[in-house]
């Protein structure tokens, strides 16, 4: 094949890919169309199912995030009431610092910095005979293999690795919060039940997964619901790791478009948010009801108020 | 014994993988027409028509990366992608952490844009993206400077009276005036920077002159300026 065939077949191949068929077929010149149509299509563009998309992304952040963050908040707790004191101290430190640090410092510096340290950890078992300083200057350089994800990934595993950093980062700081909130719920566990299993020879380890695990939760759910939909809104922060979340869509699709685009229009930006508005308060409806009914199963057969009104109730 | 084998294979077939060079292009796809995201949801703009051009003539495999401008530098140094394109000027203060090859646009005006002609500019509440040479401009004249995150709130806040004018370059604004008649230029234009060039690591050197004979050769042929009258007409050619 001579070269220009093969420019004009490449040529032809990137239109192809450029332009994506459109959902409607009557898509094909929106100037000329009439407002529904001209909606219709303006709503089913690529960009619009990015934005769609990403609420799919953000759903899937919360529900990976929200089980890690838990198991960090456990471990924290129990850290931070151990009796071996290293443990302790470490479990105190951790919910004190991380609680301390405000929220977008901690992701403008940690994912960055486990990103480098995986790099640098990399670089050292994968090329071991650079001579090349890692720091020069400003810049922070290992070899091409060591790079994370490697620059020839495709986008997605870019755009993967972007992710997964963020759930960490998420689970670390929202696992302090929780941390503090378990650490109170296992101290509300009334002392005579604790006691009354120490009475039948329980040894503390037993005590506490058989009497105060089982029975703190109902003290803790008021402060794991907060941090639940807390967490639900912190997804912005998603864009400083090059995560796009609804919230970056809504702000670049809300945007006045000059005819430089395919779908000119003036600022609307409050139809986005709008959308944005009732989507975080269904989010929000939703995880009321399902906590709702947690605590009332967890109340059952507690020697709370709660549970003692169950109790009434049901004679 | 085979366990060190088997791992030095590993390694040689990792390092074979990677022998394919791609260049991770960073841009911020919120600048029309330099830079935006265009209804399919892929960049385009001046700067990405000109990046995939230099990529082909250095024989580069390009990939684009999109990120915000607050943190397009610091993603650079530490490795996260290999250039930044993104409508750029040249400027000594960044010139000092990253380095830039040539320019590929020339020094442009910029402009300040308005809802009316009868502003005291010097006393006035202004507009800018943060970290622009509009902004730091800005802050010079003694001008309050009101910075926002991305080019489009600027305008936004002229829009709806948050500030008395905006400022940035002519090449952004001039489209959007020219569809909205309640805004209008104000003033002469004003010089800033040396041009818009392609930003790299001060250690990637190789890169940086790979780019900059590339960039060479598209001023000479004219294939430069035929991208700067496509997507800026009315700006100042090489």
């Amino acid at each position: 094949m001579t070269s220009p065939d093969r420019n004009a077949i490449l040529a032809q191949l990137n239109f192809a890919r450029s332009v994506p068929r459109p959902v409607f077929d009557f898509c094909t010149d929106p100037s000329l169309l009439d407002d529904l149509p001209w909606l219709a299509c303006y709503l089913s563009t690529g960009k619009h199912m990015a934005f769609y998309g990403s609420f799919i992304t953000v759903l899937v952040l919360l529900a990976i995030t929200a089980p890690i963050a838990l198991a960090f908040g456990f471990g924290g707790a129990m850290a931070a009431r151990s009796s071996f004191a290293p443990l302790r101290w470490f479990g105190k430190a951790y919910t004190a610092m991380v609680r301390g640090v405000p929220d977008i410092a901690f992701f403008l510096f940690v994912p960055i910095a486990m990103d480098q340290g995986l790099e640098w950890l990399r670089h050292k078992v994968k090329c071991p005979d650079w001579d090349l300083p890692v720091r020069q200057g400003n810049d922070f350089v290992v070899c091409d293999a060591a790079k994370l994800p490697l620059s020839s990934s495709p986008q997605w595993v870019h755009e993967g690795y972007g992710f997964a950093l963020a759930v960490a980062a998420f689970a670390v700081v929202f696992g302090a919060f929780a941390a503090n909130v378990l650490y109170g719920a296992m101290q509300a566990v009334p002392r005579g039940q604790v006691e009354t299993g120490e009475a039948y020879g329980m040894t503390a380890r037993q005590t506490f997964w058989r009497i105060v695990v089982p029975q703190m939760w109902v003290f803790a759910l008021p402060g794991l619901s907060n941090l639940w939909l807390i967490l639900v809104k912190a997804t912005p922060l998603l864009f400083l790791l090059g995560v796009e979340d609804i919230v970056y869509w809504a702000r670049e699709l809300g945007g006045s478009k000059t005819s430089t685009f395919t779908y000119p229009h003036s600022d609307w930006r409050l139809y986005y948010f709008l959308a944005l508005l009732v989507f975080y308060l269904l989010l929000t409806q939703i995880s009321e009801k399902i906590f709702g009914r947690l605590s009332r199963r967890l109340s059952h057969g507690q020697a709370t108020l709660g549970g003692e009104a169950q109790r009434k109730a049901a004679v | 014994m085979k366990r060190i084998l088997l791992g030095t294979a590993a390694l040689a077939l990792s390092a074979s993988v990677v022998s394919a060079e791609v260049v991770r292009m960073g841009t911020e796809g919120a600048y029309p027409p330099y830079n935006f995201i265009n209804d399919a949801g892929h960049v385009d703009g001046f700067d990405i028509a000109v990046g995939n051009e230099l990529c082909k003539r250095a024989a580069l495999t390009c990939e684009w990366a999109t990120n915000e401008w607050d943190s397009i530098i610091p993603n650079l140094v530490s490795g996260n992608y290999d250039t930044i394109m993104a409508g750029m000027s040249i400027t000594a203060e960044r010139d000092a952490v990253i380095d830039f090859t040539q320019n590929y646009f020339p020094p442009d005006p910029s402009v300040f844009v308005g809802l009316s002609d009868n502003i005291d500019l010097p006393h006035a509440v202004i507009a800018a993206q943060t970290g622009t040479i509009q902004a730091a401009h800005v802050a010079e004249t003694g001008a309050t400077l009101v910075e926002f995150a991305t080019p489009d709130e600027t305008v936004a806040a002229v829009r709806n009276g948050e500030v008395d004018a905006v400022l940035a370059d002519k090449a952004f604004l001039a489209p959007i005036v020219d569809e909205d008649s309640e805004l209008m230029m104000i003033g002469p234009d004003v010089f800033l920077g040396e041009g818009m060039g392609v930003g790299v690591r001060e250690s990637d050197t190789e890169l940086k002159e790979k780019l900059n004979a590339a960039i060479q050769s598209m001023k000479d042929d004219g294939s430069l300026n035929e991208l700067i009258e496509k997507w800026l007409p009315g700006a100042a050619t090489f």
